[in-house]
């Protein structure tokens, strides 16, 4: 696909150097990288920052506008919103900073086996991968939380397995790009085992592809942790969350707006930061991802 | 050609085939069943096998689901588990509203993302191009309940401009549900728009850029005779995909949006139905929205086949 237009492979490290140049020498790139780098800085020193206990309750001042102390007010128990908004970032980061790399990971194996492999299997699992891709995500994630629990030992399996499933897809497809090339045919005359010819011929291929993927999956899967938490099916109160926090916070929207701007803003800052990031690293590798659909 | 139409209709109805097995595998694997939903707390002993008696769930998986698939052909889905009434009622009012939604967005996104994906695409970083490309950013990215909740906050709380919730009944006729329904269409319209318009962008950007374009351009042919009959034909094709996937991310967003809007559809209902463990109705919901899903990626596929005289003849090259 885009093998031609790589640059000669140096070392791992001198090209993953000289990609985040590429990355940060764009202004949306350089945007994004600074934005995920300050959540997850934030999300790592927050505990030791924040101004007020985030699960100190107050009946005396319940849902007051911002202040000298309350930088964002407090929320509808009193609770300080600016430190809730400072720690609302960590469960969702962990969650899907855990899950996103399991995802590429499987997704891409699967998907670079089935490609290798093709004929009937492929076929076969191919529709399995389809049917499953057909059932909204919110559907097939709810059910497994609403049985198995809320806790964050659920969460990262299900967000880990579901958002695996549309990889192997992309690995599949990008590894069809190379398995019919010469090199490829070569290993296989030599009489490599498979294992060895995904490690060595195809994975360093696709890894591209799976790397913006893995960045993609990430926001998606971001996206999917809030909408999780903002319906109630997320992390558990009193945990601050922004999804939760938003939920919470709406039914005293009219007169207390200051209690949903703040998660509005860290939320969308985090995940359009990470769109950014990964738009960047698409151009930067030469990965058309304009093409690529919503789902 | 036929062949091709054929063997693609095919493969979707073997999608729905191995979806419907998946649902009733995941249900079936789940840890209770309809009739320990039923009952509760008294789910023991001779009354829960009396239930399952009745109900006919003491007999082999493999047998009820041919049962369950069969009616679900016919059109019978089944009984809900808590209201013991027809799925099918049910379901009917909640959909037709599912589908009012996405149609008003879709009437309103479609027209509306192609225009504007055709303006960036000939306007290329021009100030156009870099702020419409911008929102696009923001309106694909930030999640429905966010955008949502944002434009409650502006047109509702401050302007007063619109009303933020929904208080009509499911079984009401669709002209009630104005105006009622503009917000949550004004937020569907947005991030579908988003999503269509990049795609028509580096579409029509990619197919300005083509030789036959140059050649038409310096053969003297007028720019905006080139940009109507030679490029948009080509360039809009592949919106016909894109479209059909919107269509298919609306089956999931929607349901975000409804329990924001409190509007009574079929999403909404699924989400009550998993909490509630009504089984039988989440089964039912989750294979009407796997059938639409497939049929519109079907149609689209088919479209763009009968559109495109290259797809049509693809697979002679293949081989």
């Amino acid at each position: 696909m885009t093998l031609a237009a790589n640059p000669p492979r140096n070392t791992p490290w001198s090209r993953t150097i000289s990609v985040l140049r590429d990355v940060m020498s764009r202004p949306s790139g350089a945007i994004g990288l600074f934005l995920v780098a300050f959540h997850v800085v934030l999300a790592i020193v927050s505990p030791w920052i924040v101004p007020h206990d985030y699960k100190a309750m107050n009946s005396a001042m319940m849902l007051t506008g911002p202040d000298a102390a309350h930088w964002l007010g407090t929320d509808h128990l009193g609770r300080d919103v600016f430190s809730r908004v400072l720690l609302g970032g960590r469960e969702a980061l962990l969650v899907t900073g855990i899950a996103t790399p399991i995802a590429v990971t499987w997704g891409g194996f699967g998907g670079i086996l089935f490609g290798l492999i093709g004929g009937r299997v492929d076929e076969v699992l191919m529709r399995v991968v389809d049917a499953f891709l057909s059932l909204p995500w919110i559907l097939k994630m709810l059910v497994l939380i609403v049985t198995f629990g809320t806790g964050i030992e659920v969460l990262i399996p299900t967000l880990a397995f579901f958002y695996g499933i549309p990889v192997i897809r992309i690995a599949r497809a990008a590894t069809h790009d190379v398995v019919a090339r010469d090199f490829v045919s070569a290993a296989r005359a030599r009489g490599h085992s498979r294992l060895t010819i995904i490690r060595r011929e195809l994975l360093p291929n696709v890894l591209d592809t799976l790397m913006v993927e893995g960045a993609m999956r990430w926001s998606w899967m971001l996206l999917a942790f809030s909408s999780l938490s903002f319906l109630g099916f997320g992390v558990s109160p009193p945990t601050p969350d922004w999804g939760l926090m938003i939920a919470d916070a709406r039914g005293f929207m009219s007169f207390a707006p200051w209690g949903v701007l703040g998660p509005v803003i860290a939320l969308s800052s985090l995940i359009i930061g990470i769109n950014l990031t990964a738009d960047a690293l698409a151009k930067a590798l030469g990965i058309d991802r304009a093409q690529k659909a919503p789902v | 050609m036929l062949r091709m139409l054929l063997r693609r209709m095919f493969l979707g109805a073997t999608t729905v085939v191995i979806v419907s097995m998946i649902i009733f595998a995941g249900v079936e694997m789940l840890p209770g069943d309809a009739c320990t939903a039923f009952l509760e707390r008294e789910a023991q002993g001779k009354l829960l096998e009396n239930c399952r008696e009745a109900q006919g769930l003491n007999r082999p998986a493999v047998e009820r689901y041919i049962d369950w698939a069969s009616s679900a052909v016919r059109g019978d889905l089944g009984i809900s588990a808590n209201g013991q009434k027809s799925i099918a009622e049910l379901v009917g009012d909640r959909l037709a509203n599912s589908l009012l939604l996405a149609a008003c967005s879709l009437a309103l996104g479609v027209p509306l993302a192609i225009f504007l994906g055709v303006v960036t695409g000939l306007w290329r970083d021009r100030p156009v191009d870099l702020i419409l490309s911008t929102l696009t950013i923001f309106a694909m990215t930030i999640p429905e309940f966010v955008s949502a909740t944002v434009l409650i906050l502006v047109f509702s709380v401050w302007l007063g401009w619109l009303p933020g919730i929904v208080l009509t009944s499911a079984s009401a006729p669709a002209a009630e549900f104005f105006p009622e329904i503009m917000l949550p269409v004004l937020v569907l319209t947005m991030v579908m728009t988003a999503h269509i318009l990049r795609m028509v962008r580096s579409s029509v950007i990619e197919v300005m850029a083509g030789d036959y374009i140059q050649m038409a351009t310096l053969k003297g042919v007028p720019y905006w005779r080139i940009v109507f009959r030679h490029a948009l034909p080509n360039a809009l094709l592949p919106a016909i995909n894109v479209v059909a996937l919107t269509i298919a991310w609306l089956l999931g967003g929607v349901v975000v949006i409804e329990v924001v809007f409190n509007y009574p559809g079929l999403g909404r209902m699924m989400i009550d139905a998993i909490s509630d463990r009504d089984l039988p109705v989440v089964q039912a919901i989750a294979l009407i929205v796997a059938t639409v899903y497939v049929c519109v990626n079907l149609s689209a596929d088919i479209l763009t086949m009968i559109a495109n005289p290259r797809l049509r003849t693809l697979h002679m090259r293949r081989g």
